[in-house]
């Protein structure tokens, strides 16, 4: 395959699949540490549909984010990591590009143009020293060869966008100058600028105050419907899972353990982790007894570097089966059409609580 | 599911290579190593030598004056006296080693208790230590030691304690800054909460967290005490004859240079060896116990 | 006010607790700064409660957390533990006071001296405040102890870097008990935790509380999390407590205009019940300039030119309920 000119896709074999705008196969990436060998992501795929919201959700070295950084090349080139399979983004003009092992050259035409990425931290990601005009313009230089007074008033634009008043005014704004609500809401901005087909928002709101995170929730939601934007959203906190998600993908130790929908997933989770995590979490609104014990899953998350024989959350089940959990790794099933599941014993345990 | 009923899976214990990943990057590091080993040598060059070798640092003897080396018995030549170069060198590399090592234990213990208390309590007393170790800083150490060397009665004594006061002032600038920054992490204000005092806070809590630098800066000054004892006895108002030390050995070499360059340069290349193998090595500690790639 | 009162049962009682920081300024002509992190709170705790904190940045909450042990002593009002006023006391005055007293900090990676081992670590308490025990006796207690929060006492020679984020957050808590404390202040004991290890140190808590008897002031921004384990909960914004009650009452019939947007705020774990939320507007003010009156009118949807003439007083609304709005009717 020439990775140096885009992929075209002449006749879709599947109808479904010209609305996919992400196509994800067998993704592994694996670290060089001093530890050894970390595969810190493993045989990944998924696809996406224009305008849907993907859910990852996991906790420390699930692999959540890895999987992202992956997809964009933001990783560390090769030899301290290796990332193998496949990943075709279709952009808006109807070219598609396979993100796994492109050069840097077109990678960096994707990142901004096709696909962009928000982080956790918008203090460490926007540059301090330069206005928020200055970044957002540069972006609009960079892939839409927008100059002058064209790109400062698309920024306002953008700006207003996002839900920032007085666009003009935050143009000329320094990020120390604004609150961290408005600076998530910049970077956004900065995001949606060239009006990509894929936003990767990586735990977004999870250093923002609540309040400020409902905002910030509802924003993306609504950019998501007027652009028709495709989202992939990384978290660890379920809640917002429940509020945004159109499908969700339970990751553990690098793999994924449960694919679905996010309704059949909340109310009818099949595998044990997912399970754990949704009966471990306290609620607010739906009424549950107070000053009860929580369900707690035991254990800790295994090292990257050391993970057990068979299935990884194995020493951590509750139905754990010696002989048949930890005799190889699980491989994904279809417990119902469109709810996958990586568990051998999900039928015996689907009856029980 | 009763909490203690979940009594932790242990995370199991790694080699001590993983544990101590400072100890593996050090290992890494070759220059460091090889300054180690230089070091190592030199201490039991300087230290277990003379017994091995059949020479005495003392005797004279003049029909074996001024024999270049390698020629004959003495493998590193005689000096204008007759006495054996090699035996000198290992007697005068006890003296200098010793006079490092000594003043930089001295300066790391002014140093590290001037820090420490600038440090903890800031303030009025941080501000009025800090501008003193500045004082003190300015004034050129070389001058100083000259100074004050050439008023008081040189001994080993004598110069260990006037190089430590030339020394002490950066370990302390060293110390203050990693305390006062220690200061406000979570588990010295957690110290406070459980109602430690002000040493035990200072000694058991922060200081052992300081100890990286302070042992990159103490090293470094050993380098720097050996070199300063070199030329304070190359100028004359240090070590004195009959005492060798590498530096009055140099001194008295000036006048042979042209005719028995051999009694300059086997010195000079031991100071330097020995002064770029400590660098070398601190080089490599700092490196290793580079705080921002432990966990 | 009931709740200023001096009840037996008040193991802790603050009254109109203010902690003001200066910022700059003097220097060239510019006035200096005040951050009024805290501004006259008003609360007290009963033996064998637990009483949450909540609120989000620049509430105070953590601040009130320092401020009442001590740690950062408060600019003005009284502090009252187990009757005794704190208000003054010197560092060292303090110290044998802190047997009574211990904190959980949040941070279960900074809270730990990495040079120390947990040994070492749930020693030191002991050291300080009963320098009679003998080392066995030492360790005999730290085994206890370590077995109470679900840890292995064969781990005491292991260091924190050994230990995962969860495992050293019970380490954190296991100090607080070596004294066996009668006031326990948890700052935001889960909020760096995995979600499945929040369970488990929030269900250690929770036992702890019903074996020991343990006060506890539960400082969070996480409402859920507060839900689950307070008995009254108390409501922060911009350095003022907004309402105070009793958990049931607060969460079923909230008050204060800010705690139902706080409430409505939280996501609902159950996606058949999206709705679109009554969101607020805006960020949350400086501290360094915060509105005139009641801090929260400029977000407030039921907001009124009345709000603006002076700080609200805290005026009950309930038995065990206190809100300090002035409109009755939301």
């Amino acid at each position: 395959m020439n990775h140096l000119e885009p992929i075209h896709f002449v006749a879709a074999e599947d109808s479904a699949q010209v609305d996919n705008i992400l196509e994800v196969r067998d993704l592994n990436v694996a670290f060089r540490t001093a530890q050894g060998h970390v595969h810190a992501v493993r045989d990944v795929s998924f696809s996406l549909r224009r305008g849907e919201t993907l859910a990852l959700v996991g906790e420390t070295s699930s692999g959540k984010s890895v999987t992202c950084l992956g997809l964009l090349g933001l990783t560390p080139p090769a030899p301290y990591c290796t990332i193998s399979g496949s990943a075709r983004l279709a952009a808006r003009n109807g070219k598609t590009y396979e993100l796994v092992g492109t050069p840097e050259r077109v990678m960096r035409q994707v990142r901004g143009g096709v696909a962009s990425v928000i982080f956790q931290e918008p203090m460490t990601s926007l540059n301090p020293v330069h206005t928020v005009g200055a970044q957002i313009c540069e972006s609009l230089r960079i892939h839409l060869g927008m100059k002058g007074r064209a790109a400062t008033d698309r920024a306002a634009e953008l700006l207003n966008q996002v839900g920032i008043s007085d666009p003009k005014r935050r143009l000329t704004n320094y990020p120390h100058e604004l609150s961290g609500g408005m600076r998530q809401r910049v970077m956004i901005a900065m995001a949606i600028a060239c009006e990509p087909s894929l936003l990767i928002a990586d735990e977004p709101t999870t250093a923002l105050d609540v309040t400020i995170q409902a905002q910030i929730l509802e924003l993306l939601q609504k950019l998501q419907s007027d652009n028709r934007m495709a989202m992939i959203y990384i978290t660890h906190n379920l809640g917002t899972v429940a509020e945004i998600a159109d499908r969700v993908m339970v990751m553990y130790a690098g793999r994924i353990v449960e694919k679905a929908d996010v309704v059949e997933l909340f109310t009818r989770p099949q595998h044990p982790y997912s399970r754990g995590l949704i009966h471990s979490v306290p609620r607010l609104h739906s009424g549950r007894v107070r000053k009860t014990p929580l369900f707690a899953i035991p254990g800790n998350v295994p090292d990257p570097a050391a993970h057990p024989p068979g299935c990884t959350f194995g020493p951590r089940c509750g139905h754990f089966e010696p002989g048949r959990c930890d005799a190889a790794v699980p491989d994904l099933e279809s417990a119902r059409p469109g709810h996958l599941v990586r568990c051998v014993r999900w039928p015996e345990i689907e009856g029980a609580a | 599911m009763s909490a203690t009923q979940t009594v932790s899976l242990a995370v199991p214990r790694r080699s001590l290579a993983q544990r101590y990943p400072a100890l593996r990057r050090f290992l890494r590091h070759k220059p460091a190593l090889l300054g180690l080993c230089v070091v190592v040598f030199m201490t039991l060059f300087s230290f277990a030598g003379p017994w091995v070798i059949p020479f005495n640092a003392t005797d004279t003897d003049i029909r074996a004056r001024l024999m270049e080396p390698f020629a004959g018995a003495h493998v590193l030549g005689t000096d204008p006296l007759g006495r054996d170069v090699l035996a000198r060198l290992m007697y005068a590399g006890r003296i200098s080693l010793s006079v490092g090592f000594a003043a930089t234990a001295l300066s790391v213990l002014i140093g590290v208790l001037v820090g420490l208390v600038a440090g903890f309590y800031r303030g009025a007393v941080g501000a009025v230590l800090m501008r003193f170790v500045d004082a003190m800083l300015c004034f050129p150490s070389i001058f100083l030691l000259l100074a004050i060397a050439a008023l008081i009665e040189p001994s080993v004594t004598s110069i260990v304690v006037l190089i430590a006061m030339a020394s002490w002032m950066e370990v302390a600038r060293v110390v203050e800054g990693q305390i006062r920054s220690l200061r406000e992490r979570d588990f010295a204000l957690a110290a406070e909460s459980l109602g430690a005092g002000d040493i035990r806070i200072m000694f058991r809590e922060l200081l052992p967290n300081a100890v990286a630098p302070i042992v990159v800066a103490a090293t470094l000054n050993i380098a720097h005490a050996i070199l300063s004892e070199s030329y304070i006895s190359f100028l004359g108002y240090g070590i004195h004859p009959p005492t060798p030390s590498w530096g009055n050995m140099l001194e008295n070499a000036q006048s042979y240079l042209t005719n028995a360059p051999w009694l300059a340069i086997v010195p000079g290349v031991a100071i330097t060896l020995t002064v770029t193998s400590f660098n070398f090595i601190g080089d490599g500690l700092r490196d290793a116990l580079d705080a921002k790639l432990d966990r | 006010m009931q709740q200023q009162q001096h009840s037996a049962s008040a193991l802790l009682q603050v009254q109109d607790l203010r902690k003001w920081y200066r910022l700059g300024g003097g220097w060239l002509g510019r006035p200096a700064q005040t951050v009024k992190a805290v501004d006259g709170v008003n609360f007290e705790i009963r033996r064998g409660e637990v009483l949450s904190l909540v609120g989000e940045s620049g509430s105070g909450k953590s601040t009130i957390g320092r401020a009442i042990l001590n740690l950062d002593p408060p600019t003005a009002g009284q502090v009252h533990f187990d009757g005794k006023p704190l208000a003054g006391l010197t560092r060292r005055q303090m110290r044998p006071l802190r047997r009574a007293m211990q904190m959980v900090f949040q941070d279960p990676y900074s809270s730990l001296n990495p040079k120390h081992t947990v040994e070492e670590l749930l020693s030191a308490p002991l050291e300080i405040h009963m320098p009679q025990l003998t080392a066995e006796q030492r360790r005999d207690r730290i085994d206890a102890v370590l077995k109470t929060v679900g840890l292995n006492p064969a781990h005491r020679v292991r260091y924190p870097h050994e230990f995962s984020g969860g495992q050293r957050q019970r380490i954190g808590i296991a100090r607080a008990l070596m004294t066996e404390p009668k006031l326990l202040v948890a700052d935001e004991p889960v909020s760096s935790l995995d979600v499945s290890v929040q369970a488990q140190v929030i269900n250690l808590l929770l036992e702890l509380k019903q074996r020991l008897g343990l006060t506890m002031l539960f400082i969070s921004h996480d409402l859920a999390v507060v839900g689950h384990i307070s008995d009254r909960i108390a409501v922060m914004y911009l350095g003022r407590l907004v309402e105070i009650g009793d958990a049931e009452s607060l969460l079923n019939n909230p008050r204060h205009p800010y705690t139902r947007a706080l409430m409505a705020a939280v996501p609902n774990i159950d996606p058949r019940q999206r709705r679109p939320r009554e969101l607020l507007k805006g960020d949350i003010p400086s501290p360094l300039a915060p509105p005139s009156g009641c801090a929260f009118r400029t977000r407030c949807p039921h907001a009124q030119p009345a709000c603006a003439n002076g700080v609200p007083e805290l005026r009950m609304v309930g038995q065990q309920h206190a809100t300090a709005c002035i409109r009755d009717d939301i």
